[in-house]
């Protein structure tokens, strides 16, 4: 199917969830309003027409200062349609609002959140098992932050080169 | 000269001299402890990232490390020497010096490419990497190489021997001390 259809299926079904649409790139998104994130995400995956099946990957993106926001973008794709879409949430940078969390409707979801939350500090709501995945769970800061600053030890050993 | 139960000692004619059959090998203690303890290092393989796969390539047919005595552990306990090969995390850093620290003495440690040597890639925007693997436990060999192919392993290798055949083995000195500081307990022991 193509993205626009789907995009018009969405938007069909939840009027308001579609805040900004970029159809011209070579990976055409929307990026939806925060609080229908998981109602549209069951739609996804539930809908014979979407049948979003896979969600290849979660990523946390910092936008900067100037922006002042952190994003979250899933990469879906529906194995069985061969047809792929691209969705983008967007939070606030310095207190962050929770984002609803889709680890229920995927199950991949669940690591790729704590990885976010790891390493950029978005939070996810209703998670069942939010806490660091890579780093040291005494780790202090979000190292992918724009405005990160290394510190100087950890646990007594030199972090600097 | 010959030896078997029967006829112990027969045969023995001390007045033949030297004819390279004794049953006697005069050495000193330390070069036979030496010579004993180089001859077979055990290494616990301490596989971290892609040095681990040279590590491994070492040990294999080709390179075939058996030949020098050397044969992976996969237990502390049972090795002589610690292979680090790979990137040294801060969340790794707790385990490797654990690890160490398992190891019965006398130990060794070789740094296997320049991540553990130095951070290697990582020296300037790797917030998780320890720069060195000498930050937490003495090392004795740097191979450097990113990663060193297998002749460069084996060359450490035996470096290593070298350093091990001219030890002194009864002027030891103080037990060796660990230089850095993982867990706060350790910090003024």
């Amino acid at each position: 199917m193509e993205v626009a259809k789907i995009v018009e299926l969405i938007s069909d079904k939840f009027p308001t969830a579609i805040l900004e649409q970029e159809m011209e790139v070579k990976q055409p998104f929307i990026v939806l309003e925060v609080g229908l994130l998981p109602e549209i995400a069951e739609f996804c995956l539930k809908d014979e027409r979407l049948y979003f099946d896979f969600l290849h990957c979660i990523s946390g993106v910092d936008l900067g200062e100037a922006k002042g926001q952190l994003e979250v973008v899933y990469h879906l794709s529906s194995l069985i349609h061969e047809h792929q879409l691209v969705c983008k949430v967007r939070t606030d940078r310095a207190v962050p609002e929770p984002i609803p969390s889709v680890s229920a409707v995927w199950k991949s979801a669940n690591w790729h959140e704590r990885e976010a939350y790891d390493l950029l500090g978005i939070p996810f709501a209703d998670h069942p098992d939010l806490r660091r995945i890579l780093l040291p769970d005494d780790w202090e800061g979000n190292p992918l932050r724009k405005d990160y600053v290394e510190a100087e030890e950890y646990r007594d050993i030199k972090i600097k080169y | 000269m010959k030896r078997n139960e029967e006829t112990s000692w027969e045969g023995y004619d001390p007045a033949a001299g030297k004819t390279g059959q004794s049953n006697i090998i005069i050495t000193r203690v330390e070069d036979l402890l030496n010579w004993a303890r180089l001859s077979s290092l055990w290494p616990m393989g301490f596989g971290l990232a892609c040095c681990a796969i040279e590590m491994m390539a070492s040990n294999a047919s080709h390179y075939d490390l058996d030949r020098m005595g050397v044969f992976p552990r996969p237990s502390p306990r049972q090795s002589d020497v610690m292979i680090v090969a790979g990137t040294v995390t801060f969340k790794m850093a707790d385990r490797i010096k654990r690890l160490y620290e398992q190891m019965p003495e006398p130990r060794y440690v070789i740094s296997m490419g320049s991540c553990s040597n130095c951070g290697g890639p990582y020296w300037e925007h790797g917030y998780h990497v320890v720069k060195g693997v000498d930050r937490i436990i003495p090392v004795d060999v740097y191979v450097p190489g990113c990663p060193p192919r297998p002749e460069a392993l084996i060359g450490g290798i035996l470096k290593l021997q070298e350093k091990i055949r001219g030890e002194k083995y009864f002027q030891s000195e103080k037990p060796q001390e660990i230089p850095s500081k993982v867990h706060g307990s350790s910090k003024n022991s």
